[in-house]
């Protein structure tokens, strides 16, 4: 028996305290620390002990005070339904309460499911190197601004993104780049899409990054983003492409549109809606291989000759380089990336497909239903649609989110007229009720 | 204890074959029904497509060649490698709490409830006045603090560019200073391993922006002179941060905020007991003194008069850091292992952390330099090679500590045990640690054995880098 005051978790009896302690030579725990008094704490956080039972009781009604809302909610952050297979395997023990592979003999399994992960990335973006995580997609899309930074040989410093990118990631991003004396600039948009000319006329030699995104956080699917491609080429900009796991699934292949960086949200598969929790994107080409942030597997051999995985190119990263490291990332999300593996692998090229068609179809038909509702138009672009899109609506749009919570559904309000509906498979059961909800509204 | 890893060996140049071996399909975009024009799609998809009885064996087999905190002794140092309560995962995956981090606060109530309580968690432990749970990782949180101190140097109309950091310290806070713009002054350690407070003295100055520091620090030493320490960078204008990743050797002994710490973080994956899952997901929660509060990053929550939650942006918040709120289902774990705890539990812990770690290095035959120590210590494998001694560890059923850092001690082999193992169990990595030290040259050289890989090259690994399966077929 354990003591029963202490750490449920700390297995020592008394007796074996006592007997460590003597073998250490001191008499009582207190003895161990060597903290002077003037800095002493007395232990008394008022933190009150719970049993397991009476925590999950608590966090269970705690968690019930969340509206019970269905979400048409997306904006970076989205909901796939994600199958049991992921929760069952991930949830393996072996895998979810393993370290980082700094002993690779012994860690082959993790190492090969993350290989498997960044192979997939590899098909996807069409980009030989992919990163094994970021933390999200507003970290990773910070990341590629530095690399672009590091490797690009001229005294530029401004990164252009879209007028129209969430805020929270321009934040980050703009916290990211504020050391390395870069800043980041607004390229207009053209109807939810960039602004061809416009960013033509903006981009420069003091260009060091053009960032775009497709599907736009506003669900359009860009249209020439080759184009892009090119400008940057002609800049010497870097081209840093967002997009999704789903979205690389069917539209156009970043590597054929000459990105030279995809980052993004991983976390749309294998995660289910978890407060923004994410899993960044970052693949890259060959040639800045050295200066990728994050941890890399590779394959090399063993003894016998075999096949082994390894964590690989370690001097850009900061436990060996510290600091002239290509990043200061340590622990990354290498959990949620093998669920977003095991996800693929579940889905296959053909389920894949299947769901990114589905992104487009169901929310073309979406929103042609709340199109026809008398006081909405939609969609506000007259562009091509993923999983999302913006509706003009003639009552303040506080009003009609408020309305329409009431009725059970959650929806974003992104203007004083504007409203935003997020559509997956996950919802698609609960389109009517939106609809009336809507209707209601008006 | 002897321990043979699983091993799955397809022939003689792999084990498990990678997914795409076992099959690889393409779909032709334009041989679907694609909702889209050809030009706004890529042409095909070439990708494994298995069945799920297939999958289910596959990452079976891989978690049978993953060693585990499950699976045994996880001693790496400065990692804090304990057991993660499983209750934590089923209260993290309550259906109710899976919400989109753009809910309204009404409608979000319990989830905010649950961030505010954590923030009041750290708060009390770290002797803070307030925090910000958004930092996914302790490198971010680390960030996170810098960014604050920047923006509170230059607030105050004080640019500074430097950030003082101990040599010994975890490579990530040199990194952090270097992206967040500053010039990174390296402090030498005294002879006792300590911060050297004459060198300190002299290192400071107008310049410096916040010195960061790790207490006790990377081979287990408090630092006895931390007042004077916070003083020589106090009376210069500078901050003091702190590096949480030894927090687990203070908890309920002392508190960071006491010793005069302006900033900290705090690894959640390593003190507050969340799986680690393989090199991530993290939280690095970031808890500062009130005169640093309005800084933190956006948003925060805060309890109304009538019990409900909101969200508020602190007056000269530097904005964001992560692209939400940070890693939810993290903070979650974190806070029911809190809960779980209590004041008695948390002390306890720490208690029996330093107990380990000072009992396992009573039973080494390894040289362990300085001391007293508190959760961990660096014992030096001497004129052996501190990897090799490692590898042969690996045939023991334990895993080894972390090798050849800190570099103040030669072959130094960096342990931590926590709170969790027994004395049996130390016992048995005690063993482990003193067999593969005193094995043969041959057995150490060419260990181990027994794991599903053999010693791979990794000097090869790096020269000729294969980075996907794709690359294998070059």
């Amino acid at each position: 028996m354990t003591d029963t005051d202490g750490s449920p978790f700390a297995p020592h009896t008394a007796e074996e305290t006592a007997a460590m302690l003597d073998s250490v030579g001191v008499d009582t725990e207190a003895d161990l620390f060597d903290i002077p008094d003037e800095v002493a704490f007395d232990g008394n956080f008022g933190i009150e002990p719970r049993s397991e039972q009476a925590i999950r009781g608590e966090m269970r009604r705690l968690f019930a005070r969340n509206d019970d809302l269905t979400e048409f909610m997306g904006r970076g952050h989205y909901s796939h339904y994600v199958p049991s297979l992921v929760d069952h395997l991930s949830d393996r023990a072996e895998f979810l309460t393993s370290y980082t592979q700094y002993q690779p003999e012994i860690t082959q399994g993790f190492l090969q499911a993350l290989f498997e992960y960044q192979s997939m990335l590899v098909e996807l973006t069409g980009l030989p190197v992919a990163n094994c995580s970021m933390y999200d997609g507003a970290t990773a899309l910070a990341e590629a601004a530095l690399l672009a930074d590091r490797v690009r040989g001229t005294s530029g410093q401004t990164i252009l993104v879209p007028e129209l990118l969430r805020e929270g990631k321009r934040s980050v991003l703009e916290n990211y780049v504020d050391g390395a004396g870069l800043s980041v600039e607004s390229y207009p948009m053209d109807d939810g899409n960039v602004d061809r000319e416009a960013l033509v006329d903006l981009a420069g030699e003091e260009t060091v990054m053009i960032y775009a995104e497709n599907p736009t956080v506003r669900g359009t699917i860009e249209e020439g983003l080759s184009e892009i491609g090119e400008l940057a080429t002609d800049t010497e900009a870097l081209f840093c492409l967002g997009s999704d796991l789903v979205a690389l699934s069917l539209l156009e292949e970043p590597a054929s549109v000459g990105a030279d960086v995809v980052v993004g949200e991983a976390d749309v598969l294998g995660l289910p809606t978890s407060y923004g929790m994410g899993l960044g994107i970052f693949a890259t080409s060959d040639r800045f291989l050295r200066q990728v942030p994050g941890r890399l597997v590779g394959v090399g051999s063993d003894v016998d000759d075999r096949r082994a995985y390894t964590l690989t190119l370690q001097t850009r990263e900061q436990h060996i380089r510290k600091e002239r490291a290509t990043s200061n990332i340590c622990t990354n999300q290498a959990w949620v990336a093998l669920r977003a593996a095991i996800h693929i692998a579940s889905l296959g090229p053909d389920g894949l497909v299947d769901l990114a068609e589905d992104c487009v179809r169901d929310a073309a038909v979406l929103a042609e239903r709340v199109d026809d509702i008398e006081g909405y138009q939609a969609p506000i672009h007259d562009r091509y649609h993923f999983r999302e899109f913006v509706i003009h609506t003639d009552q303040p749009a506080a009003a009609i989110t408020a309305d329409v919570e009431a009725e059970g559904y959650a929806i974003h309000a992104i203007d004083d007229h504007l409203i935003q509906i997020c559509l997956t498979e996950t919802t698609t059961h609960a389109t009517d009720g939106l609809v009336d909800a809507l209707q209601e509204a008006a | 204890m002897i321990y043979d890893q699983a091993r799955y060996t397809e022939d003689e140049t792999k084990h498990e074959p990678l997914l795409s071996e076992k099959d690889t399909s393409t779909v032709e975009i334009s041989d679907t029904d694609s909702p889209l024009p050809e030009d706004l799609t890529r042409d095909d998809l070439t990708l494994p497509g298995l069945s799920e009885p297939e999958l289910a064996r596959h990452y079976t087999r891989l978690s049978q060649m993953n060693w585990s905190i499950d699976s045994g002794p996880y001693p790496l140092g400065s990692c804090t490698m304990k057991y993660n309560p499983k209750f934590t995962e089923d209260v993290a995956a309550d259906p109710n709490a899976a919400i989109h981090p753009d809910r309204s606060a009404q409608s979000a109530q319990g989830n905010l409830g649950l961030l505010h309580g954590l923030q009041e968690y750290l708060a009390t432990i770290g002797g803070m006045d307030a925090v910000t749970l958004q930092p996914p990782a302790g490198a971010a949180g680390e960030f996170t603090g810098i960014l604050i101190a920047k923006a509170y140097h230059e607030h105050h109309g004080n640019d500074r560019s430097e950030v003082i950091i101990p040599a010994s310290a975890h490579g990530t806070n040199f990194a952090t200073a270097a992206m967040a713009g500053y010039d990174v002054v390296e402090l030498p350690s005294d002879e006792g391993g300590r911060v050297d407070l004459e060198a300190l003295k002299a290192a400071v100055s107008e310049e410096t922006a916040a010195l960061m520091l790790t207490n006790p620090n990377t081979v287990g030493l408090f630092e006895r002179d931390i007042v004077e320490i916070a003083e020589t960078v106090h009376d210069v204008g500078g901050l003091l941060y702190y590096d949480g990743a030894n927090l687990n050797a203070l908890l309920g002994r002392g508190r960071p905020g006491d010793m005069g710490f302006d900033i900290m973080h705090y690894n959640v994956h390593k003190t507050f007991a969340t799986p680690h899952g393989g090199g991530g997901p993290g939280a690095g929660p970031v808890g500062v003194v009130d005169e640093l509060a309005a800084f933190l990053p956006t948003p925060r929550v805060r309890e109304t008069a009538d019990g409900d939650y909101e969200r508020f942006e602190p007056a000269q918040s530097i904005g964001k850091v992560h692209g939400f709120a940070g890693n939810w289902l993290v903070v979650v774990k974190a806070y029911a292992y809190i809960a779980r705890l209590g004041d008695a539990g948390l002390s306890d812990a720490s208690a029996k952390a330093v107990l380990n770690a000072n009992y396992l290095a009573e039973q080494l035959e390894m040289d362990v330099p300085y001391g007293p120590f508190h959760h961990e210590f660096a014992a030096t494998a001497g004129d052996r090679d501190a990897a090799d001694v490692a590898k042969r560890m690996l045939d023991f059923g334990v895993h080894p500590p972390t090798t050849k850092w800190p570099e103040m001690v030669p072959e130094a082999m960096l342990t931590e045990p926590t709170e969790i193992e027994s004395r049996r169990t130390l016992d048995t990595l005690a063993e482990a640690f003193n067999n593969a030290y005193s094995d043969t040259d041959e057995a150490i050289e060419t260990a181990p054995s027994r794991t599903t890989a053999g010693r791979i090259d990794q000097v090869d690994a790096a020269r000729n880098p294969r980075l996907s399966w794709q690359a294998l077929d070059e």
